[in-house]
């Protein structure tokens, strides 16, 4: 049997194969969502088996460390809340034993670390920072949060809302960032924290906090319920 | 005894296998596409949007308040999976049958770039149920390449638990590149894949229903007719 000659005209075929694919497009019904949304359940569970405690995402050397870090949001820097330190204070709820409300000047006065890690986006950028801050575990211990609870949930000044689960809380690169390059947050950066997770995509890096609380039942998240997976670790 | 005829045959794992990994790889593509256009590596490459898979953008604006890209991470999430079983099932098994020792084998840059030239001459013939060297590399080298999307990509989804995997690669943006480009070869595989099914359409007669017969190979051209 041989091969190509005139017929080879017909390859175009192959393209139109193609096409007839991207035409067919099921991703807007109702039972392929549900199909999909069932992965993404499946997907949670095998990340958090995935998931190790003790394993550090890797860290730079800190001239790798971009200076104008990328900004993101879904409005324009100029939009981003400006919290007055001398008003704010991060509200606890939930499995915390002490749910005295937070100052800025208490918050900055927890023990600090800093690291030099990388941020990576859900569409597929990177960029390496350097933030400093208290540790997430740290802040949970001194409010006396229950840790044994499952999850704990973030909600911010600009209406995003994140949340987490416990073995990553816990997780020792897990930060409350202060500072971004060794400088206080800038208000588009979250001021007067985010919560920095190396071990996660860049949208569960909740910016702005207002609230903390700890749960047993699974917080929602801003961008998961836009359609993305929850767990979102790397 | 000689077979009166040339005869190609698949095994019925081999083509619920084949055809597995045939669908999944589409929608890895499409969704991949679509996923790839949110932050393009190279700015002069964005794929259209209706050649991507994700579904409709408006729609999805209006569901979800995202254009569409949690869909094709969605797709291709879940593809991932039934992508990565049916491959590691067709090598695990095209080994242990001797498929691949068979059909593969024995394969050389000599008659490789001998039936290439003749493809390329249009001279290269097609024999049903012995593959030329050509072929032989084809579904060796996308095979490979299979393997090659399978680990970069779980370099991408994974790279703090799998580090140092992403070095293998060049670090996650060298991963990010050599997914992306390795697409390209299987994209590529896949358009010269199809079009000569359709120029010997009993290949595919045989990949659906496991067996297809030809007139003894001899003359070119006689069977394409």
């Amino acid at each position: 049997m041989t091969l190509i000659r005139r017929e080879a005209l017909r390859a175009g075929f192959s393209l139109g194969a193609l096409t007839l694919l991207a035409g067919c497009d099921l991703s807007d019904h109702d039972a392929v969502q549900n199909v999909l949304a069932r992965f993404s359940r499946w997907n949670d569970r095998v990340q958090a088996a995935l998931f190790s405690r003790s394993r550090l995402a890797p860290t730079f050397p800190e001239v790798m460390a971009v200076k104008e870090f990328r900004y993101n949001a879904w409005y324009g820097p100029d939009k981003a809340p400006r919290l007055n330190p001398a008003d704010y204070r991060l509200q606890l709820a939930g499995r915390i034993e002490n749910k005295r409300p937070w100052t800025v000047e208490e918050l900055y006065a927890l023990p600090q670390v800093s690291q030099v890690t990388r941020h990576v986006c859900v569409e597929g950028w990177s960029m390496i920072g350097k933030w400093s801050g208290a540790p997430l575990r740290t802040f949970l211990e001194r409010i006396g949060a229950d840790t044994t609870a499952r999850y704990v949930g973030f909600e911010c000044a600009d209406g995003y809302y994140e949340g987490i689960d416990m073995p990553t809380a816990l997780h020792p690169q897990t930060i409350m960032a202060y500072r971004l390059s060794d400088e206080i947050l800038p208000a588009k950066y979250g001021y007067p924290f985010k919560i920095r997770i190396p071990t996660k995509l860049g949208f569960k890096n909740p910016k702005f906090v207002t609230a903390i609380y700890v749960t047993d039942k699974q917080p929602r998240g801003y961008w998961t319920d836009r359609g993305y997976n929850w767990f979102s670790g790397i | 005894m000689t077979l009166r005829y040339d005869e190609q045959r698949h095994p019925l794992s081999r083509r619920v296998l084949h055809w597995i990994m045939a669908l999944s790889i589409l929608i890895m593509i499409g969704s991949g596409w679509r996923i790839y256009n949110a932050s393009p590596i190279f700015a002069f490459i964005v794929f259209p949007e209706w050649i991507t898979l994700g579904g409709d953008v408006q729609t999805s604006l209006a569901r979800h308040g995202d254009p569409g890209v949690a869909s094709a991470i969605a797709w291709h999430f879940a593809a991932m999976w039934t992508l990565a079983l049916s491959y590691l099932l067709f090598v695990v098994w095209g080994f242990v049958t001797g498929h691949f020792r068979r059909d593969f084998l024995p394969i050389g840059p000599k008659s490789i770039s001998r039936d290439f030239v003749a493809a390329l001459a249009l001279r290269l013939q097609h024999r049903l149920g012995e593959y030329n060297a050509v072929q032989k590399a084809a579904y060796v080298g996308v095979l490979v390449m299979v393997g090659l999307m399978i680990l970069s990509g779980l370099a991408i989804w994974k790279p703090v638990q799998t580090y140092p995997l992403e070095l293998l690669f060049g670090g996650f943006q060298g991963a990010r590149l050599v997914h992306f480009i390795v697409m390209a070869g299987i994209v590529l595989f896949l358009l010269v894949h199809v079009a000569l099914t359709l120029l010997v359409p009993r290949t595919l007669q045989a990949m659906v229903l496991g067996r297809a017969a030809g007139p003894r190979h001899t003359a070119v051209s006689e069977t394409v007719r």
